[in-house]
């Protein structure tokens, strides 16, 4: 429905994001950590990816600004507000249009205030009048800024992060795992002001491990499995596990405490011995032999899918 | 003001020192059974052997008793730590002289020495580190790390052996040895004598040190380069040059200060070497001769100076980061 | 839609054109294979290393003497390598003398609780409280001097650094997630360091152990150097270049020169292979 109506902001098809290691003995094994991963983001619109911890889904977020450790291959096409994206160009648009809200306190330098930290060391009046602005909107004393990161509770650093992402006018918001340690209802009230900030027509690309906060606040939602998305779906299809698609996003419909807490038997396959074909294959109960074939993804009912066998 | 916020550092201090002087203590004691448990007889190295056969049977008593041969060791500890608290460390067998004198003249001779290879090896070492982290795996980093790893094996004595054939044997712009030309009342040397006297051996230290802390400066540098904010500040869109500034210097300063302070040691072993080879009248020429002749006093009170530079210099390392690092500085405020 | 056939490339991983692996194990083959000859050349010798020639007197290097000769006549190249071996047997002995002290008081520290961990890691602050040399000086000191001081001087000193590497690894094993399930699974203590600890904590060491060689080695130089180790008679690297000094204004520049660069070589090449072994059992400092 929405890749209907709304223009996009951020699109992104076959993004492939492969490492280079040593392993004792320096034996050099390659690990293809993200594969063919799809996935967009309209006006207005909060779009969460969902994967569970240590599944490489930041990379996601590092892919997209251009940030990735040296030793690593990424390709794939990147379009934001409709324009191809270079390497050279996301430089330019990244702390600008696009930008990231980090996770933690440490993605603050420690030995500098905070306030300096979120003017990047200007000291215009216009950006000091700008900077006070935005911790009156976000509630935060102006003495704050004479702060070190140290200093900052939980609650303030994550504001904190937040007005250094709105220092500029961006157009796009990657928020990796910004509530970590909250319970739902704290998180989802964290969750409020990228909510404002896409209803004003931009749009949040949400990357946690927590489903449920994700139905809360999300508009649609992409299921991270191995690397790849493998479903993408407006949340109103999680209302019921007929309209979702993907065995692997039922199984996590079915994990979810208010749908009979069920846990599903298996463990996501390592980059290193990843299965041929289908990733969720081994733990799939639908699986057949043409899931070890090449899975192209397929659109059914405005949400797309892994899966040969979704109806 | 508010003393709380600085009782933090306060008790910090009080607490360091106290575990210096436990530590200065147990320096003490043990450089004390090393010397004392040596063959060398005190006696004999004071008046040497033709001196033994036509001593007296009384003076030689007399002797043996100064020297404390049947005395038991603890008392003749607690002798020699008394004295030492009131700046009385025994007399020195070689120069016939207070130790404490012999120390202060070898000790002021040693600074000019070993604080100049300091501030070069320091402050160059430092830069070297930073370049070779920042283009790690470039070719300025390569060369950089290979210069540092090839001095890094380099013999000190022999570095000043090469140093002293080029300069001074095959160019003869400097002097050889001594940092007093023989002959010279040390009053009446001139400070532009004393500055050529001491080019090669401060060269030599200084290049021997900068070696270690160029390769522990790029490993750190390479770590903060890592680190989530430096991350984080690119994908704000900073220009490498920003993070650097602003970040990579800010943050590599902790670790240098510890680096820089560590040396230390190593440079006082460094100018051990270098004293010898250039004659140069410091602490370390002085307790190669006492080791040497037998000059256990001296040996004791070079061992006990040397180990309270090293701890005072890691205090002083211990309270410079407390004033760099807010973690600390502002820490007990917010307890 | 936004349909092109071609994708972009986002970010190229520079590749070292060689193999890392094959690269670092010629480092450490080549490195003692050199090592190993020097040694064995040098322990065969013999009696050259001091037989005087007065026909042959200050001789500059030349084909029958690469390394020229002294001021007696004697073969400078046979006496290099002869001091050489002598500083390698005897860093070998004092490196596995410390390893094996480190060993033993690392694992306690981590191991004993806290009390005997404090006393370990005070004792270890002691240690290096006094400049290295200056402590070798007062041990080899207290022995008399000799060889006998300088191999106990060595051997007996370099185990602070090592120690504190040991006892890290085991602290943080000792909060490793498999070790905590394995003591949940009720294995016992013994299977436990046995099993796991041992086999992680045994290539850390033994790179330890080949990485105090080239410390050992030049101290072992400098104290003899110094004149508190080998005694003259021995052609000591040590010896041979503090014996050099004397001749150095008379130009006799070859006398110190190459037995110096002998021995930093050798220095420099247990550097290359203990770092090289570290590579192999600790990949991330490969990661460039």
């Amino acid at each position: 429905m929405t890749c209907m109506n709304h223009k996009h902001i951020l699109q992104i098809k076959n993004l492939s994001v492969t490492f280079t290691q040593y392993e004792q003995g320096l034996r050099k094994t390659d690990l293809r950590v993200i594969r063919n991963l799809n996935v967009s983001v309209g006006e207005g619109e909060l779009v969460a990816v969902v994967g569970s911890s240590g599944s490489g889904k930041s990379l996601l977020a590092h892919a997209i600004l251009g940030i990735l450790p040296q030793n690593c291959d990424a390709e794939g096409n990147i379009w934001f507000q409709e324009e191809l994206l270079s390497p050279e160009r996301i430089k330019e648009l990244r702390g600008k249009k696009i930008v990231l809200v980090p996770q933690s306190v440490n993605y603050l330098d420690p030995l500098e205030k905070v306030g300096k930290q979120v003017r990047k060391e200007q000291n215009e009046k216009s950006l000091r009048r700008k900077q006070e602005e935005l911790f009156d909107f976000y509630k935060l004393p102006q003495k704050t800024a004479d702060l070190y990161p140290f200093e900052l509770s939980g609650g303030m650093a994550r504001r904190v992060l937040l007005t250094t992402a709105m220092m500029e006018s961006p157009r796009l918001i990657i928020a990796d795992e910004p509530t970590p340690g909250l319970h739902l209802e704290a998180a989802k009230k964290a969750m409020s002001h990228f909510r404002e900030f896409a209803d004003k027509g931009n749009g949040v690309l949400l990357i946690t491990h927590d489903i449920e906060l994700a139905l809360e606040v999300a508009d649609r939602i992409a299921v991270f499995y191995a690397g790849t998305t493998v479903e993408e779906a407006p949340v109103a299809d999680f209302q019921s596990v007929d309209t979702l698609r993907h065995p692997y996003t039922k199984a996590l419909w079915r994990a979810l405490p208010q749908h009979g807490f069920h846990p599903f038997p298996g463990n996501q396959p390592y980059a290193k011995d990843m299965p041929n074909g289908c990733p969720f294959g081994p733990r799939c109960p639908q699986l057949t032999s043409e899931c070890e074939g090449n899975i192209q993804e397929q659109t059914i009912r405005f949400g797309r899918v892994r899966c040969i066998h979704a109806k | 003001m508010d003393i709380g916020r600085y009782s933090g550092i306060l008790k910090y201090v009080v607490k360091s020192i106290i575990k210096i002087i436990s530590l200065l203590i147990a320096v003490s004691i043990l450089s004390f059974v090393l010397v004392s448990a040596s063959p060398v007889d005190p006696v004999r190295a004071y008046i040497g052997e033709v001196g033994m056969a036509n001593m007296s049977v009384e003076n030689l008593a007399k002797l043996e008793a100064y020297f404390g041969i049947n005395t038991p060791p603890i008392e003749r500890y607690w002798n020699w730590f008394t004295g030492f608290v009131q700046g009385d460390m025994g007399s020195s067998l070689l120069y016939r002289q207070p130790v404490a004198s012999v120390i202060h003249v070898k000790f002021m001779n040693s600074m000019v020495l070993m604080t100049t290879a300091w501030i070069f090896s320091g402050l160059l070492g430092f830069l070297f580190g930073i370049i070779a982290g920042l283009y790690r795996g470039r070719w300025i980093d390569k060369a950089i790390k290979g210069y540092s790893l090839l001095i890094a094996s380099m013999p000190t004595f022999w570095l000043a052996l090469v140093l002293v054939m080029i300069f001074s044997v095959w160019l003869q712009i400097l002097p050889i040895g001594l940092s007093v030309p023989i002959g010279v009342n040390a009053a009446e040397v001139s400070i532009l004598d004393s500055i050529k006297h001491l080019i090669l051996p401060a060269l030599t230290l200084s290049v021997i040190g900068i070696a270690n802390i160029t390769l522990h400066t790029r490993e750190k540098m390479i770590d903060i380069m890592g680190e989530d904010y430096i991350l984080f500040a690119k994908a704000r869109g900073k220009s490498n040059l920003s993070i650097i500034r602003h970040h990579a210097l800010r943050n590599i300063l902790l670790p240098a200060i510890t680096l820089q302070f560590a040396s230390i040691s190593e440079i006082f072993g460094g100018s051990v070497l270098v004293e010898q080879v250039f004659s140069y009248p410091g602490l370390g020429k002085a307790a190669v001769s006492a080791g040497l002749s037998g000059d256990a006093p001296l040996l004791l009170g070079i061992a006990v100076i040397s180990a309270a530079l090293v701890f005072f210099g890691n205090l002083v390392a211990n309270l410079l980061y407390g004033i760099v690092d807010p973690r600390i500085r502002r820490g007990s405020a917010y307890e | 839609m936004n349909n092109t056939g071609s994708i972009t490339v986002l970010q190229k991983y520079k590749r070292k054109q060689l193999n890392q692996r094959s690269q670092t194990l010629m480092y450490i083959a080549s490195g003692s294979i050199f090592l190993l000859a020097i040694t064995v050349i040098g322990t065969l010798v013999g009696d050259i290393a001091i037989t005087t020639n007065f026909t042959q007197k200050n001789f500059l290097p030349h084909m029958a003497h690469p390394f020229g000769t002294d001021w007696l006549g004697r073969d400078m190249l046979a006496r290099t390598l002869k001091g050489m071996s002598i500083s390698i047997y005897i860093g070998l002995f004092a490196s596995v003398i410390s390893a094996v002290i480190a060993a033993v008081l690392g694992a306690a520290a981590a191991t004993l609780g806290k009390k005997v961990d404090a006393v370990i890691t005070w004792f270890i602050d002691l240690v290096m409280g006094i400049p290295h040399l200056l402590l070798l000086i007062l041990i080899s000191y207290a022995l008399g001097r000799g060889t006998f001081g300088v191999v106990v001087a060595v051997a007996i000193s370099h185990w602070p650094v090592l120690t504190r590497i040991i006892r890290g690894e085991i602290l943080q094993l000792k909060e490793a997630n498999y070790i905590k399930i394995a003591e949940k699974l009720g294995q016992s203590k013994m299977k436990i360091v046995v099993k796991h600890m041992i086999p992680h904590v045994f290539p850390q060491f033994l790179v330890g152990l080949v990485l105090l060689f080239p410390h050992a080695i030049l101290h072992e130089a400098a104290l003899t150097f110094l004149g508190f180790g080998l005694p003259p008679e021995q052609p000591g690297i040590g010896i041979i270049l503090s014996e050099s000094m004397k001749y150095l204004s008379l130009g006799m520049w070859w006398l110190a020169l190459f037995p110096g660069m002998v021995l930093m070589t050798t220095v420099l090449l247990f550097d290359v292979v203990g770092g090289s072994l570290r590579k192999m059992i600790d990949p991330h400092s490969a990661q460039e």
